[in-house]
């Protein structure tokens, strides 16, 4: 399950059609953290961690879905330059690394945009995800209102997950 | 020489989860081949079959992308460090 803030789903938004008819992306900082199951039974409806609760003690404990909490949404440049593929520069990736680095924070993933098809990952998507840890976020232009989606993409294979929006 | 090699989330499982390691040699290749000496599965995320950097991996000595400082022959020294980080791209086509 991916977590992010009104305001950098918006932000997410904005990139991607100011940016149309090219696609356009970034990367997800933000720290994955899983709740106790213990957690899920003594607060029935509350199973599922928050910003402030969630700890790495908690994860020893075991729980059968992370959540990951999106912190800093940050937009790249497309070095493609193409309304059908996109490249983040291997030199912006490391900087956004040592920048989620110093905030205790980590690379969760990347979101980019597809102007004319599903928010789906495509075949060029899923044969280049490079790790099976990170989040995949994809906007589609296709229709009148942008929408998101949040996959895991893992050998070959793709699962939606469950996006919240905090408001 | 002595240096610290920066390892991302998905090349974790061939170093038993380690984030950082430390490794020897002269140039960037020595490092690689000290480090899958002692991490054998390492070795087809590093380098393809022909021993030449796998174009799916970035491999950054300090701030620089060692494509334009040599490649595997780049020169490392005392106290530098490696970062390894993949390829990130894809798109609707």
């Amino acid at each position: 399950m991916l977590v992010i803030r009104k305001q950098d789903l918006q932000q997410i938004f904005a990139q991607a059609l100011g940016g149309y008819p090219l696609e356009v992306c970034g990367l997800l900082v933000g720290a994955e953290r899983r709740c106790s199951p213990i957690h899920v039974g003594e607060h029935p409806g509350a199973g599922t961690c928050s910003r402030q609760s969630a700890s790495t003690e908690e994860a020893e404990l075991g729980a059968p879905e992370a959540t990951a909490y999106v912190e800093l949404v940050v937009a790249t440049d497309n070095i493609a330059e193409s309304s059908r593929v996109y490249e983040i520069a291997p030199k912006a990736l490391l900087q956004v690394d040592r920048l989620a680095e110093g905030q205790g924070l980590q690379i969760l993933g990347v979101y980019h945009s597809h102007t004319h098809t599903e928010a789906k990952p495509s075949p060029t998507d899923i044969a280049k995800a490079p790790d099976p840890n990170w989040h995949y976020v994809l906007v589609s232009l296709r229709d009148v209102h942008p929408a998101l989606r949040s996959w895991k993409i893992e050998g070959g294979k793709i699962e939606e997950e469950k996006v919240v929006v905090e408001w | 020489m002595s240096v610290e090699v920066r390892v991302p989330t998905v090349l974790r499982p061939a170093t038993g989860g380690v984030a950082a390691l430390p490794a020897e040699g002269d140039t960037v290749g020595e490092v690689f081949d000290d480090l899958i000496g002692r991490h054998p599965g390492l070795k087809g995320q590093l380098l393809t079959d022909a021993g030449e950097l796998h174009r799916h991996l970035n491999v950054f000595l300090n701030d620089d992308d060692i494509r334009y400082l040599g490649k595997l022959d780049a020169k490392v020294a005392d106290g530098d460090t490696l970062t390894l980080m993949p390829a990130v791209a894809g798109g609707a086509l």
